[in-house]
């Protein structure tokens, strides 16, 4: 790895962050980017990374310069034909973003969730039992992925049957943020299948009368967007809702078999629980990179960067940027993580972030409640994935409390 | 700069200096004002930046959206004065601000 050489003032860091080594372990390939200087320059893919906490946030604060439209992953669809039509939500920007965004988030703010509390707590309490039950259980397959498929796709209204492409589908998306690699087209095998199943679960016929799919079709009645637009709501949300969830809570239940002593302090105070979850996130960053396109030529730290140019933000290496964080690879659930830059940040922050902390609520106050200690019981499997970070394996030993 | 004055729920109160244009959310989280957690960073969606507007100050504040109100909701303890402190922008009309903190966000 080279930094001595410079491109148009900015330091060369030749690294594939889409590479096996660097998903595996990124760690090291962060804190190299973010200590090589503000903005950086990736000959690979031709991008701009950004990997510091103030320059990630200055450009998702920015959208006018730095603009969702053209893609949100690596792809410039202004050169390049999209793998599908493009999210109207992610990759769109105002004036259009307003008008989508506003749908989806008075569907997804905790005022709206609150219905769904009770349910989610039912479910996250026989969840508990079986795997009390059992007291040796897979974290990802018996716990962070039964939990979600549980409770989302019955909010959103999706018939019980082929809920089993759901995976693959989001699985499609996250690595169609990078580059066309092995990853990408392990992940694309069944893509005609899972796509058809997808866009016909997105028709307002499929699905149920009361749950967030009927409510955008709603706005759609009340003319606020188009029926087609409406339909590709369903599809953001059956493409970021789930996985994502999923990832999170893995990343829970991993930070805490990994700190045992962080478990203890938020049994002693369960009040600190959500404050955990946040840290959670900071620490692990189950959303690890995102991209923006220049609409103009800009600087950023004094570096010019043209027109029509791919920035690559890596959002996990800002959640443990030194300059913003103290002892930032410490996992501390009494830290003030909020702030961070999981759930993004600015116009495009995650409109479902709410449905993601209430999962993980659940989840997590029936363990506390019950589990009085989550130990590793044998080596964690990673989940490599060009932008989510998480495991498919995670084996675990839960102890009853008394 | 505007001046706002934070009130806990014990009584102990805070004083910040805040840049006028920056929201009142921002002024309480960039001075770890103990009370207001803002766990969505003002994107309107968590209701854990509630406070209480001084009954003294409510004339002068400019009122909540209707994307606020409904989050209002959600709130534990919603009252008259409720308001969400991410929806507030500070300005120098507002020197002086008071307000109260809940005393949980959850
Ligand atoms: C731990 C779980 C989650 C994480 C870490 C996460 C992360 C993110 C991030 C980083 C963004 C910003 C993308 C950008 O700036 O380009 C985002 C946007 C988005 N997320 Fe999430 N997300 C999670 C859960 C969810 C859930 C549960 C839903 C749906 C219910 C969801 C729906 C969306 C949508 C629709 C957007 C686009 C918003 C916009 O462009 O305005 N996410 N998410
Ligand atoms: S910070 Fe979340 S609603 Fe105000």
């Amino acid at each position: 790895m080279q930094t001595e050489a410079h491109y148009q003032g900015a330091p060369i860091l030749d690294v594939d962050p889409f590479s096996t080594e660097f998903l595996t372990d990124p760690y090291p390939f962060h804190e190299q980017l973010r200590e090589a200087g503000p903005v950086v320059w990736i000959p690979k893919y031709k991008v701009w990374a950004m990997a510091r906490y103030e320059e990630v946030r200055h450009v998702l604060d920015d959208w006018e310069t730095f603009c969702s439209s053209a893609g949100g992953g690596l792809s410039n669809f202004n050169q390049e034909k999209p793998w599908r039509p493009p999210s109207i939500i992610l990759e769109a920007d105002p004036p259009m973003h307003n008008r989508t965004r506003g749908v989806l988030a008075p569907l997804l703010n905790r005022a709206a969730l609150n219905k769904l509390r009770e349910g989610f707590d039912e479910k996250a309490k026989l969840l508990v039992d079986s795997a009390l039950a059992r007291q040796e259980v897979d974290g990802v397959k018996d716990i962070a992925e039964v939990f979600p498929l549980q409770v989302f796709p019955d909010a959103v209204g999706l018939q019980k049957e082929g809920r089993e492409n759901l995976l693959p589908y989001a699985n499609m998306a996250f690595n169609a943020f990078g580059p066309r690699n092995e990853l990408f087209e392990e992940a694309f095998k069944e893509a005609e299948k899972v796509t058809d199943w997808i866009m016909n679960q997105c028709r307002r016929e499929a699905l149920s009368e009361d749950g967030f799919g009927a409510q955008i079709y709603a706005a759609a009645d009340a003319g606020e967007i188009s029926e087609q637009e409406a339909g590709m709501l369903v599809r953001s949300l059956l493409t970021a809702g789930l996985d994502t969830t999923m990832y999170g809570i893995t990343s829970a239940l991993y930070s805490f078999a990994s700190f045992p002593e962080q478990w203890s302090l938020i049994r002693e105070n369960p009040a600190l629980l959500r404050p955990a979850f946040e840290e959670v996130v900071r620490f692990q960053s189950p959303v690890q990179t995102f991209f923006r396109t220049t609409t103009c030529k800009t600087q950023v730290a004094g570096v010019p960067i043209d027109a029509d140019q791919k920035v690559l933000l890596f959002l996990g290496a800002a959640n443990r940027d030194p300059r913003r964080w103290e002892a930032p690879d410490t996992f501390d659930v009494r830290r003030r993580a909020v702030g961070h830059v999981g759930f993004g940040h600015g116009i495009h922050v995650c409109v479902g972030q709410m449905v993601a902390r209430l999962e993980a609520e659940s989840v997590l106050t029936e363990l506390v409640k019950r589990v009085e200690r989550i130990e590793l019981n044998g080596e964690p499997v990673r989940r490599l994935n060009n932008t989510l970070r998480g495991l498919s394996s995670l084996p675990l030993k839960l102890y009853a409390a008394d | 700069m505007p001046i706002v004055t934070f009130l806990n729920s014990d009584g102990s109160a805070h004083n910040v200096d805040a840049p006028a244009g920056s929201s009142l959310m921002e002024a309480a989280v960039d001075n770890l004002i103990p009370g207001i957690l803002a766990e969505c960073g003002g994107a309107c969606a968590c209701a854990t930046c509630h406070c209480y507007v001084d009954e003294q100050w409510l004339g002068k504040v400019a009122v909540a959206g209707e994307e606020e109100n409904q989050l209002l909701s959600a709130v534990l303890d919603q009252r008259s004065n409720s308001r969400l402190s991410c929806q507030i922008n500070l300005s120098e009309e507002l020197d002086g601000l008071v307000v109260h903190l809940p005393e949980s966000q959850y």
